[in-house]
């Protein structure tokens, strides 16, 4: 197989399936926003979203105007063949996926703000790599829009701060970004490590499903009293007043030194952009988060 | 909560009927202006250039589009709103000067805006955020484009809009704010939210 082909051909198909289609937990939970909420404005913002969303999966357009800023999450068996031509493929990918589905190009020089008209530029797509057992390779496209990622904050509290700094620093956040991050939201939470590694797993945590419960009981219960707690505010769909300010709370932790308490908060947008294929050495693809029909 | 069908260009006389919470769909002209384009149109009036369109009676769209070119013929892919905040420094002077009667974006605006629609009749619709196909539906033809050296999303793009909606109006002609409501009642809660998280 040429791997370089491949994967560039399957990057593009899953940037496309990631801006066309949402993934069935993000699909499945606007639904039951909409049958749950009360107010009439915020059933009606729900209803245009479910509507948008059809309306983009029937016609293969992009959902949202805003394709994003993109980034892949590579989690590579460290058997496979190939690992070296993925970084150019990928590139590749970007480039053409932006004339081909379009996407908007979004991205520039932070300085000059220039915009390279494909998507591309330094570390730009920025590629997140794990190391596997065995020789498959799971590629996730994730684009991201500036509205919602606009929103995300970091900080690092004092341990003496603890879990109640962590608390009040999450709802605080939720109440400064308001309408400005297209709610209804799912948040990434990231909790421990460096400031760094606090961001990195905030945002990992937004890949996890909506319908897929936290493996650990404790993060499971805290990620239930914030979607709770986040939800009194009543901020609502689009910021309009309602009962869903987030759609879910995602935690992700990792072991922080003695005297700091880092914690990220990622905001991501209803519009949620992922797409996961898996490819094995014989060169076929198994689609993850999407149903593909070939 | 009413429903209102409004073709352009829209008279002062028909915002002042307006109210939170009333729907709008728009028929005729919009023109998308971000952040660029409403830098330029100031600088405009400093040099007591006109613009290349009028924008009296008709909606400014806080929107980046999507849009595809094939042979001259331009076509909006996907056109949902962007954050209206971005504009805020700038709206005032744009109402005042170029008299446009509706405001289409997403998350509301501040102060100095609402201040500028109640003064000179100006409601604020809240078409949803990303709903980017939704809208593109809604847009008939490009009518044309200006200023497209600013970028695609920056540019000044005219259109052809049939029913484009639902837009909420979201702050009124009279000084009322459904952003801002949503956000006061959030503070007011917020001892109670604290207060169930034992913080
Ligand atoms: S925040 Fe998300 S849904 Fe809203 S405009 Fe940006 S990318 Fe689109």
């Amino acid at each position: 197989m040429n791997v370089a082909k491949v994967v560039e051909d399957l990057a593009v198909d899953l940037l496309r399936l990631a801006v066309v289609e949402l993934p069935f937990d993000v699909k499945e939970a606007l639904q039951r926003a909409f049958q749950e909420e009360e107010s009439e404005v915020a059933k009606m913002q729900l209803k245009a979203i479910l509507d948008n969303v059809e309306l983009a999966e029937k016609e293969r357009t992009p959902i949202c105007q805003d394709t994003g800023l993109i980034a892949f999450y590579v989690r590579a068996g460290a058997c496979a063949k190939g690992l070296d031509l993925m970084e150019g493929a990928l590139y590749n990918a970007t480039r053409r996926a932006t004339k081909e589905v379009p996407l908007r190009p979004n991205a520039v020089n932070p300085l000059t703000r220039v915009n390279s008209g494909d998507n591309t530029g330094w570390l730009t797509p920025y590629i997140h790599w794990e190391i596997a057992l065995g020789d498959v390779v799971e590629i996730t496209a994730f684009p991201k829009g500036a509205g919602s990622d606009n929103m995300c904050v970091l900080s690092v509290l004092t341990p003496a701060e603890g879990m109640k700094g962590l608390k009040r620093f999450v709802i605080d956040a939720v109440m400064r970004a308001g309408a400005q991050p297209c709610p209804p939201n799912i948040l990434g939470v990231g909790i421990g490590g460096g400031p760094d590694v606090a961001m990195k797993i905030a945002k990992e945590a937004l890949l996890r499903p909506l319908n897929q419960a936290n493996p650990d009981a404790e993060l499971a219960k805290l990620e239930k009293e914030l979607y709770e707690a986040v939800n009194m505010t009543g901020i609502g769909p689009m910021g309009l007043g309602g009962k869903f300010t987030v759609l879910g709370v995602n935690v992700k932790c990792a072991f922080t030194h003695t005297g700091s308490l880092p914690v990220a908060v990622a905001f991501q947008c209803w519009a949620a952009r992922r797409a996961t294929a898996k490819l094995y050495p014989d060169g076929s693809i198994e689609y993850i988060t999407h149903k593909v029909v070939r | 909560m009413a429903i209102y069908k409004l073709n352009t260009p829209i008279s002062e006389e028909e915002v002042r009927k307006l109210y939170v919470n009333d729907i709008i769909y728009i028929t005729g002209t919009i023109i998308t202006a971000r952040d660029q384009a409403h830098k330029r149109a100031l600088d405009y009036i400093k040099q007591g250039k006109p613009l290349p369109v009028s924008f009296e009676g008709l909606a400014i769209y806080h929107c980046g589009p999507v849009v595809s070119k094939v042979g001259d013929k331009w076509t909006v892919v996907a056109a949902g709103p962007t954050t209206s905040t971005r504009m805020e420094t700038l709206e005032y002077e744009f109402i005042e000067n170029f008299k446009a009667r509706v405001i289409i974006g997403k998350g509301g605006m501040g102060r100095r805006t609402v201040e500028a629609m109640k003064r000179f009749g100006v409601v604020y619709g809240a078409f949803v955020g990303g709903a980017g196909t939704l809208a593109a539906k809604a847009i008939k033809a490009v009518k044309g484009v200006e200023w497209l050296d600013l970028g695609v999303p920056e540019a000044l793009w005219i259109l052809n809009v049939e029913d484009f909606g639902p837009l909420i109006v979201a702050i009124d002609s009279h000084g009322n704010n459904l952003f801002e409501e949503a956000i006061k009642r959030a503070e007011e809660r917020k001892p109670l939210i604290y207060e169930k998280l034992g913080v």
